[in-house]
């Protein structure tokens, strides 16, 4: 039963690949099927993995486990339940706390987390020795760093008209910047193409037996 | 008062996270830590939420036969048979209300909310994206292509990043002599990428 249940699988995505596939050609039938498979799926598996890798072990575990120890485990309970409020139009005002705690917490945390990443430690690897370094190739990646990086600065600079001086550094900082661009498109390009060529590998491999 | 005050705790709640980082002890020092586990409750009861809003937005449309309706019930009918997969027998390690499925996983191969991730969600969701890259490479192609210095050095640098992580990218410079290495194609990627804009002035 195994076996069948195995190869009933592969077919089912060989179906599920070949129909998202479909819309090359255009919009059709089966395409619109997967696509609302594919959300109803993916909803669904989103919710059961909330519910067993956070919800599970960070709350009900815990407050099942030692009702009295964790007690302040109530209030992120009742801060939940006051976003479900959101449902009721009467009481959709009560959702408004925990959205402003969720975007209070966010927006501290993640000003901390780019002001160190972002700020600090990009000045620090940038105030660097750029002669300092072993090879000819390593010296001018140091100061295409230290260019790249203030000319990519003043670019952003709009508080004095870019032009005559200014327009150098100004026209530099969009070259690096369009080379970043290219760099960040040509991997996201490619990660894309070897989940195709991973798709492909599976309908001509396991499912065709085409290719080992 | 219903929309001013939500705004006051929100700040007071920014704050508070701001000022925990500069004084390290009790309670501060526990603050952060304690309001990123109360983020992620939360955020559980909101995915809640939005599934609470799919399954109504979906309803409506099934109850009134509105245009591609059948399409829409076959959604609800595959979330529901991966919520109760997953409730009654769990999901990987985790044990559902039913227990863990053994009996089940023995016929099938896999605890049932794993099958249907496996041989359902998983190539549907590497076809979408994967059907991705079609429609990224003609976009980029159709907006970008020769209209400008900058547009064409965005699309070289592109062509120099896919070609450099290929097997081609490797064979055409691979001849060269280790002194002019520099010029490999996969070693121009490394430039790439430490062009400073990308890591230091963008935030992707």
């Amino acid at each position: 039963m195994t076996a069948f249940m195995t190869t009933f699988g592969i077919w089912l995505s060989a179906f599920f690949t070949i129909s998202i596939f479909s819309f090359l050609y255009k919009d059709n039938p089966l395409y619109k099927f997967s696509e609302q498979v594919f959300v109803g799926l993916s909803a669904a598996y989103w919710l059961v993995n909330i519910i067993y890798s956070i919800m599970i072990p960070n709350l009900f575990s815990k407050l099942i486990g030692d009702f009295s120890g964790n007690l302040i485990l109530l209030i992120p309970a009742a801060l939940g339940v006051m976003m479900l409020m959101r449902v009721h139009p009467a009481t959709q005002w009560i959702s408004r706390y925990p959205i402003a705690i969720m975007i209070g917490t966010t927006a501290g945390i993640s000003m901390l987390r780019y002001m160190k990443s972002d700020i600090l430690n990009q000045v620090t690897a940038t105030m660097i020795n750029p002669f300092a370094a072993e090879s000819t190739s390593a010296v001018i990646g140091n100061l295409l760093l230290i260019i790249g990086t203030l000319c990519g600065v003043f670019f952003f600079y709009f508080s004095k008209k870019q032009e005559g001086i200014y327009k150098a550094p100004s026209k530099l900082g969009i070259w690096f910047l369009m080379v970043s661009f290219g760099a960040t498109f040509g991997y996201t390009v490619m990660a894309r193409i070897s989940l195709l060529i991973g798709r492909l590998e599976f309908l001509l491999g396991d499912w065709l037996h085409l290719i080992k | 008062m219903k929309r001013s005050f939500p705004l006051v705790f929100a700040f007071v709640v920014g704050f508070l996270v701001l000022l925990a980082e500069f004084i390290p002890h009790r309670p501060f020092n526990q603050l952060t830590s304690t309001l990123e586990n109360w983020f992620m409750i939360i955020s559980g009861f909101a995915i809640l939420l939005g599934q609470i809003s799919l399954i109504r937005v979906n309803s409506k449309i099934i109850a009134h036969k509105e245009e591609n309706w059948q399409y829409h019930l076959a959604g609800m009918i595959s979330f529901a048979l991966m919520l109760l997969f997953g409730i009654l027998w769990g999901m990987r390690e985790a044990s559902g209300v039913l227990g863990n499925g053994e009996d089940l996983a023995r016929w099938i191969g896999l605890k049932p909310f794993d099958y249907l991730f496996t041989y359902a969600y998983m190539p549907l969701s590497a076809t979408v994206f994967a059907l991705l890259a079609f429609f990224i490479a003609s976009a980029a192609y159709r907006a970008f292509i020769i209209r400008g210095f900058e547009s064409n050095l965005l699309m070289i640098t592109a062509v120099i990043v896919i070609i450099g992580r290929t097997s081609i990218g490797s064979m055409l410079t691979g001849w060269l002599p280790e002194s002019l290495s520099f010029w490999h194609i996969p070693n121009l990627l490394i430039l790439s990428w430490n062009t400073p804009i990308l890591q230091r002035n963008v935030p992707f």
